[in-house]
């Protein structure tokens, strides 16, 4: 049993953490592994991390940094899911530096949720957080697809930001193609 | 990436648009996406949101994300501010309201009072 649905929510959800604790840098590397039997997520910040009192604390259910609600659930559901699917779960953290959280599924195992729409969870993250670059490898096999929103933004500069309904299609299109063409588990948008 | 040829054309049809309607942004539009957002469905309402401005062909509305806001049971919870009025909360916004609250108070300035949440 599990909150999400499938893992590109905990994904979504995962990242969130890493806005609140203020990154500018995001990089999120997802690996199938199909000769291996195992999928991966990691996902990496350079926000203001925590110390390991913290990190111990933050895979308890019982532990947040919220004070608008009492519960921080996200880092322990993900957790859950991975070592339930016979994966492993693990957060490195360096105060001032930031933050990764790699999370491991056996891929083939009954209980994994299926990764589901990256596309959507992409385009949420890179357009909802106008402050935060984001780069994105996503790995199936022998295939690779590679998106770096800092490319975007150069050639964008200040004046035309991501959410402008043109660049936003240009977004979704290269998002599209790109895991498209790996050939990979993840949806493409509803 | 292969087409940022093709990015930069869009680059400059957005600057000839933006110089056509003027600096600022008409909205704000605010999506929650804590866990309890995400959980209740808050990255399709998103999505919907921002297929409802593409396909408007909307530039001046900027769309961003917040955390959990303690209002957990009525994600997923969207926020609208157009121009320098309050801004207005709204829950259990599905993506089938999106189109609604798009065309009602974005573009018609007129809050949806039925969906709006009152403290």
């Amino acid at each position: 049993m599990t909150v999400f649905r499938d893992l590109s929510q905990h994904i979504l959800d995962i990242t969130e953490n890493s806005i609140t604790a203020g990154a500018a840098l995001l990089y999120i590397d997802i690996d199938e592994d199909t000769d291996a039997d195992a999928l991966s997520i990691v996902i990496r910040d350079n926000g203001h991390g925590m110390d390991a009192d913290m990190v111990r604390q933050v895979t308890d259910p019982w532990v947040t940094t919220r004070t608008t609600r009492s519960v921080g659930l996200g880092i322990p559901f993900l957790r859950q899911t991975a070592e339930m699917c016979g994966g492993e779960f693990e957060i490195a953290s360096i105060v001032g530096q930031g933050t990764t959280t790699r999370a491991t599924f056996q891929r083939s195992h009954i209980d994994r949720p299926p990764l589901g729409d990256m596309v959507s969870t992409l385009l949420c993250i890179v357009v909802g957080n106008p402050q935060l670059d984001v780069v994105y490898q996503h790995q199936v096999g022998a295939e690779m697809f590679f998106f770096d929103t800092r490319e975007i933004r150069e050639v964008l500069g200040d004046e035309v930001p991501l959410s402008d309904p043109g660049v936003l299609a240009f977004v979704r299109g290269e998002l599209t193609e790109g895991l498209a063409a790996i050939d990979g588990e993840a949806t493409l948008g509803g | 990436m292969k087409s940022l040829e093709e990015l930069r054309q869009i680059k400059e049809r957005a600057l000839q648009r933006r110089k056509l309607s003027g600096e600022g942004s008409r909205a704000r539009v605010v999506v929650a996406m804590g866990t309890c957002g995400i959980a209740a469905g808050a990255r399709d309402t998103m999505s919907a949101i921002l297929k409802e401005l593409e396909q408007r062909d909307i530039a001046d509305v900027v769309v961003t994300q917040t955390g959990c806001l303690g209002l957990c049971e009525y994600e997923p919870i969207v926020q609208v501010q157009v121009g320098e009025q309050d801004m207005v909360t709204y829950g259990n916004i599905g993506p089938d309201r999106v189109a609604t609250l798009i065309e009602e108070h974005v573009v018609g300035g007129a809050p949806v009072e039925k969906w709006q949440l009152k403290g």
